[in-house]
């Protein structure tokens, strides 16, 4: 049994493929209904965010799986196969479990210590479960990855000024206009971080919201999600008047507010200051405006770098969580290795059970005339053989778990009680408990 | 006495400036109620000082450049500590008290000449005067070093640059209140010591505008401030162009203030030598 992991992120995706990226994590579809089509794949999970989209699964098989899940990625994210291939990265066992730490511990993220991404892998996991893709192993990975996330959030600074991009945003609203309760925010278009920042705008104390989107469907959603209200997209300069944040994410290819837009209206709203967050790639605005007088523009490359200055206190914070991250590294692996004897008992355990359950419906079949009371002595009986019978084999197996050993002894039962085909048919769950 | 009571006041404030510079560098609490204490100090020892002074003389000690300079240190130390718990605003301390300090500094080196003191001194007049000149003027430097750290704040804003300063400075919004609060007070107490001024001269020499180069350069000043009300009220200006136009208007207050009294001749003069 091998572990893989194979995504794309903002460090290795060019703007384009993470504009696309974005878009794929607003898909209500996920991979994971199509999970079936890859048979060499034992569990799968699924995570996409607005800057990466990976996937992490079991196999025995690797690279057939490999092959399936890269099909299967390459067809949700909608681009053709070799503008995408460059830029993915495929991570094996340890290397992958070590990757899945640090992205849930935030160390991969574009702002390093945001704290969202650990809530989007928790969501991610019980999408995973209800399409109940993931078993025995990427179970407790799952569960692992948000202890050791916790971990680091709380025995680390790493979060501490944590500072994602749309609290930088919400930080830099506040330097420029001390208090936010009474000022209004314009949300044009939509998209994860847009809303983020508008939530956290919504924490400050803003009540006044209005939302404007192409397709008013969208922004009558949104507005009811946030208590806004509504403005027309063509009426969008004249919006521009009477507000004084603005958080723009549209996939809009050419600037929607330009400085020959702005200018004039600057004078009309005598110069009340006026702030633009501009979230989307390609810019929503136009970056002259920020020479005008109390228009203060921010785009994504700037957040970024704002928060890249608490990055350079935070290394070592970092470093510390790495070695978290490196610890509990090890304790999965040494998990992982006593994991290949307990599908080989549950398989054990299960064959017995097919076996004495045959032979009980043949015996009642033969003796009709069994009272209740007998046929469940019986059934008793039989189930107590087979567990004393295989109760030492069992001990024998789960002593050898953790030495290098193990796979020979693994093998050798396998062969012996014929094992073979009983496996891979389907994954064991959490429940049969022998971890 | 008097003299210990100056050198104190001196000391005090450059004990409260160096506070504040290090209170700007590192947000403490204690850091902040030192230099606040040594600041209060230091104006009660001033103003016991200029308080002795007069009681001196028969009348309100600013007749000499020493004098005026270390009575204008005194009005401003008082503003800030009014406005900074009025405000809630501590690190304004960090720019107004090395202000203050500075001026403190010129008027022990000023040279001091000795006037004789006449009736000329004694009219309700140049109380009035006087004191609401010093207080639009100690307003106006507030102001002043209100504008200059909105101009620290928004430069820091707009090319993102966001260092330490940037952490420590107030909302760009705040500093552009304080600045327009200090030009609503001030502007008429400037008006009101105007013409105070104007009608104590034509009361002294039968004609209120004499075309004395102190009279030119405070009416220019009164100009500046008027024009950047003006346009704060009736046009909208903010931010950046009112910070610079408050500078401007500080920089035409210490001219009048100061250069006229040093470097120009004027029947003023027999009052501030």
């Amino acid at each position: 049994m091998d572990i893989y992991l194979i995504g794309m992120n903002h460090k290795t995706a060019p703007v384009a493929l993470r504009e696309r990226l974005a878009q794929v994590c607003r898909l209500d579809q996920s991979p994971l209904e199509k999970v079936r089509q890859c048979r060499a794949v034992d569990e799968l999970f699924y995570l996409s965010t607005c800057n990466r989209v990976e996937f992490l699964f079991t196999t025995s098989d690797g690279g057939r799986a490999l092959e399936e899940v890269r099909e299967l990625m390459f067809a949700h994210v909608g681009l053709p196969r070799p503008q995408l291939e460059a830029h993915t990265y495929v991570h094996h066992n340890l290397e992958a479990v070590r990757h899945l730490f640090r992205v849930a511990s935030s160390l991969d993220s574009m702002v390093v210590g945001e704290p969202q991404i650990l809530g989007q892998i928790k969501d991610a996991y019980r999408e995973a479960t209800r399409h109940k893709t993931v078993g025995v192993v990427l179970n407790r990975l799952l569960h692992k990855t948000f202890s050791v996330a916790k971990r680091v959030r709380t025995e680390t600074n790493i979060g501490c000024h944590a500072v994602s991009i749309s609290y930088a945003a919400v930080e830099l609203a506040r330097k420029i206009f001390g208090e936010l309760k009474d000022k209004r925010v314009l949300l044009i278009g939509a998209g994860e971080m847009a809303e983020l920042a508008a939530q956290h705008l919504l924490a400050q104390g803003v009540r006044d919201m209005v939302v404007v989107n192409r397709t008013l469907a969208r922004a009558m959603d949104l507005a009811a999600r946030f208590r806004a209200s509504t403005a027309p997209f063509e009426n969008l300069p004249e919006t521009l008047l009477d507000v004084d944040i603005v958080v723009s994410s549209t996939g809009a290819v050419e600037p929607i507010v330009t400085y020959r837009d702005l200018k004039p209206r600057m004078r009309r709203r005598k110069n009340r200051p006026l702030f633009f967050i501009d979230i989307a790639v390609p810019r929503d605005i136009d970056p002259e405006v920020n020479r005008l007088d109390n228009v203060y523009l921010y785009d994504i490359d700037d957040l970024k770098g704002i928060v890249d200055l608490n990055l350079t206190e935070r290394r070592q914070e970092a470093q510390k969580a790495e070695h978290i991250i490196e610890s509990e590294t090890f304790r999965f692996h040494q998990w992982l290795q006593t994991l290949d004897v307990v599908p080989t008992i549950i398989a054990l355990r299960r064959k017995a059970e097919a076996i004495r359950q045959a032979e009980l419906k043949k015996t009642f079949s033969q003796l009709p005339d069994l009272g209740e009371k007998e046929r469940r002595a019986i059934a008793v009986l039989t189930d107590s053989i087979l567990r004393k019978m295989l109760h030492d084999p069992i001990v024998f197996l789960k002593n050898k778990s953790t030495r290098e050993s193990k796979r020979l002894f693994v093998d050798f039962t396998q062969q012996l009680f014929n094992l073979n085909e009983e496996r891979g048919q389907s994954a064991p769950s959490l429940d049969s408990g022998e971890g | 006495m008097e003299s210990v009571l100056l050198t104190l006041a001196v000391t005090f404030y450059c004990v409260g400036t160096v506070g504040y510079l290090i209170f700007l560098v590192r947000d403490r609490e204690g850091v902040h109620k030192a230099s606040w204490s040594v600041l209060v100090a230091g104006a009660l020892c001033h103003g016991a000082a200029i308080v002795l002074r007069s009681l001196e003389k028969g009348h309100l000690a600013v007749t000499t450049s020493p004098e005026a300079l270390s009575f204008f240190a005194w009005f401003l130390v008082l503003a800030y500590l009014i406005l900074s718990q009025r405000l809630r605003l501590r690190i304004l301390g960090s720019f107004v008290s090395p202000l203050a300090a500075v001026f403190m500094f010129g008027s022990t080196l000023l040279p001091t000449r000795f006037i004789p003191s006449g009736s000329l001194f004694k009219s309700t007049w140049v109380v009035v005067h006087v004191a609401a000149l010093f207080a639009a003027n100690a307003l106006f430097a507030v102001a002043f070093a209100a504008a200059i750290m909105y101009l620290l704040q928004e430069r820091a804003i707009k090319q993102k640059r966001l260092g330490h300063l940037y952490a420590r400075l107030p909302s760009l919004e705040r500093l552009d209140r304080i600045n327009h609060i200090c030009l609503l007070i001030g502007f008429p107490l400037m008006t009101v010591g105007l013409l105070a001024g104007f009608l104590y001269a034509s009361t002294v020499w039968k004609s209120p505008w004499n075309w004395d180069p102190k009279e030119i350069f405070a009416l220019l000043t009164w100009l500046i401030y008027a024009v950047l009300l003006h346009e704060r009220l009736a046009v909208g200006w903010r931010g950046r162009r009112a910070a610079w136009l408050a500078i401007f208007g500080f920089s035409a207050v210490l001219v009048t203030f100061l250069g006229v009294n040093l470097f120009l001749e004027g029947h003023h003069t027999i009052f501030v030598e």
